[in-house]
């Protein structure tokens, strides 16, 4: 059975989906995506082909996306994250959706129509917050890895506001919340709910609110302040951080089928 | 996407280029020969200068060459350590910061430098700053700094607003009179402003002829193809070099040459350009077949309603009906036109830091026109001069994606 491919050189990790032509998940690897994007996209390839007992002969048609879509030599095609995050999300609720995808070094928010043609989409302006590596240099401040955030934040019971544009300037405002004597779980959820305004004013949240990425898959919380925030139940499709890849994989067969 | 596309140039460029080497040469010999310099601001006074025998220097077209050659951005620094804020016009503040550093691409061209101004004029109708940027000159050089402060956000150019623009223009005769040592001579005048119309009516022919479908020309193009309509408004060379333009193009469009080969989208530029990444978004919208096909701000240097026969009135016309002193619902019906008239399928607006006043994304007039004309908008953050505001990556990302959502549709 012939397969399709969709791989997603992100600036933190590269994700990768293979797919058969029922649209069915076959395989799937996520790896850092170092400083060599080509070799980073080889490696994901062998890793999941190893692991699911496939061999690259069976691969039909291959698209690359993300920071690094241009440097994958195996890729037939290539498409924005904005257009396979779109398709991606698109496939598993098929109406009027708002994706929010919150990547390592950009957010996204991405409207699409009932038949999932895209109306509009933004990315963020030139800070980085509202993104993973906001997140980062949070953990960084307070001297925690990055994955004890969210359950930390979980346990938080007052809300403490940082409310600045700039990643820098809310790392100062922390130090401000440690010396006031607030919390560390609490200035985490701050931190949070921070990530959260920023999407707010990207742009108006029309349909259903589908959140994206590999912030969503790690913190859960987050689409629970989204919803919290904008007003809007927030939904996450399965498997988060790969939906760039796979709407990559899904247009891959797509451009095999000949469909637009 | 095609990786062979390639930019056609124009063979009239060669005559733009001695053109333009013969202006820069007047301009670097000026004070040797015995001729007084007047600096003006793009949109000024430039065909009364011109009358009175100036040599005309502009320094926006300085900064746009250093935007263009790069240098901008690490002579801004300069000036900000002057005072300058890195957040007001990035023209200024690279201009001021070359000037600082004795360093500028005018010194390839043979000038030693800046030529020093004898007198500086300028016109408030694009901004503030332009004032505030001929002042530091002036308190530099000990020269005078005198200008028109035109009423800006108007709606409708009344005879009330072209009386008062009039009036402070003919006020600015007599201090320029005794600068340049000679009067007035208002037939030389009247020769001066039917030539810049001239000039204008051709410059028209120019960007119009991009109506055409596929279009012969590129904004891109229009960026460097401008320059004559800027600093050489006014003189029979600017004249003579876009006769020979306008025949190219009109030899292009019976021929059916696109400047974008195989164009399947068509653009509207809305803002400043980025000057020092003209050359890489130019290479991008040609992999991608689209052409940028019209723009406010090569549009910005058609004045249609200078009169030789009413020079004063007529320029104070012109002057104060340009689209960056205009109201927001001018500006708006004036894109929805423009958008229809040159069949596009998309609006680009370029949101400059440090040029609030050319930028017209920031109060909903993108939606406005999306909901008026049904057609998709994308608004890219950067710069005109300052490449430390622009990130390469999120707005090659974001052009890339724009065209995939046009090409849905």
């Amino acid at each position: 059975m012939p397969y399709y491919c969709g791989v997603d050189i992100g600036a933190s990790s590269v994700k990768l989906v293979v797919i058969d032509e029922h649209q069915h998940l076959v395989a799937r690897a996520i790896r850092r995506s170092g400083i060599d994007y080509a070799q980073s996209a080889d490696r994901c390839l062998d890793e999941a082909l190893t692991k699911y007992g496939l061999d690259r002969g069976g691969i039909r048609r291959a698209l690359s996306t993300g920071y690094g879509r241009n440097n994958v030599r195996w890729a037939d095609d290539v498409a924005t994250e904005i257009a396979c995050h779109g398709t991606g999300a698109f496939f598993h609720f098929r109406q009027p959706i708002t994706v929010i995808d919150i990547g390592a070094q950009d957010c996204k928010l991405i409207r699409l129509d009932a038949q999932g043609r895209r109306i509009e989409f933004k990315m963020n302006r030139k800070c980085a917050a509202g993104t993973g590596a906001f997140l980062e240099e949070i953990a960084l401040r307070l001297d925690l890895p990055i994955g004890e955030l969210n359950g930390l934040a979980e346990q938080s019971t007052k809300e403490v506001t940082l409310g600045s544009f700039c990643t820098v300037f809310t790392a100062t405002e922390i130090l401000a919340k440690i010396r006031a004597g607030e919390r560390v779980e609490d200035i985490v959820k701050g931190a949070f709910r921070a990530v959260i305004k920023r999407i707010e004013e990207m742009g108006a949240i029309d349909g259903t609110l589908v959140m994206t990425g590999g912030v969503v898959a790690h913190n859960p919380m987050l689409p629970r302040l989204a919803s919290e925030t904008l007003g809007k139940s927030a939904q996450v499709p399965p498997d988060p951080q790969c939906i760039g890849a796979f709407g990559a994989a899904l247009m891959a067969l797509e451009k095999t089928n000949g469909t637009p | 996407m095609a990786a062979t596309a390639e930019r056609k140039d124009f063979a009239a460029n060669k005559q733009m280029r001695a053109v333009m080497g013969k202006y820069f040469t007047e301009l670097g010999q000026g004070a040797a020969e015995g001729k007084k310099t007047a600096w003006c601001t793009s949109v000024g006074p430039a065909e009364l200068l011109r009358a009175l025998g100036f040599n005309v220097y502009f320094p926006e077209n300085h900064g746009a060459m250093l935007g263009a050659s790069k240098m901008a951005t690490d002579v801004i620094p300069l000036a900000n350590a002057q005072g300058f804020s890195p957040d007001i016009c990035s023209y200024l503040t690279s201009d001021i910061g070359s000037f600082l550093k004795n360093e500028t691409p005018l010194q390839k061209m043979g000038l030693a430098g800046v030529p020093k101004a004898d007198v500086l004029v300028f016109n408030t109708n694009q901004c503030r700053d332009v004032k505030d940027w001929f002042q530091w000159y002036a308190r530099h050089w000990n020269v005078p700094c005198i200008g028109i402060h035109t009423p800006r956000g108007t709606s409708e150019v009344d005879d009330a607003l072209v009386d008062y623009v009039a009036k402070e223009t003919e006020t600015l005769v007599e201090p320029l009179e005794q600068v340049a040592g000679t009067k007035l001579d208002i037939d030389r005048l009247r020769e001066v402003v039917d030539l810049s119309k001239q000039c204008t009516l051709l410059w028209k022919q120019v960007l119009k002829s991009a109506t055409h479908v596929p279009s012969p020309i590129t904004f891109f193009d229009g960026t460097i193809q401008m320059g004559p309509a800027v600093v050489l408004r006014g003189s029979q060379d600017a004249v003579d070099y876009y006769r020979v333009l306008v025949d190219e193009l009109n030899q292009r469009i019976t021929q059916g040459v696109a400047a974008v080969e195989g164009e399947r989208l068509r653009i509207y530029w809305e803002g400043m350009p980025i000057w020092g990444k003209l050359r890489d978004l130019s290479s991008q919208f040609l992999q991608l077949r689209t052409c940028v096909v019209a723009s406010t701000y090569c549009n910005s240097w058609i004045f249609d309603d200078l009169d030789p026969a009413d020079p004063f009135r007529s320029m104070a016309r012109a002057y104060s009906s340009i689209f960056i002193c205009r109201s927001d619902d001018f500006k708006e019906a004036y894109i929805e036109r423009m958008a229809r008239e040159y069949q596009i399928d998309g609006i680009l607006y370029h949101d400059a830091k440090t040029c609030p006043n050319n930028s017209n994304s920031r109060y909903e007039l993108p939606l406005r026109l999306r909901e008026k004309l049904g057609k998709p908008f994308l608004t890219i953050n950067g710069d005109l001069n300052d490449l430390r505001l622009y990130s390469e990556e999120q707005a090659r990302t974001n052009i890339e994606a724009f065209a995939e959502q046009l090409m849905q549709v």
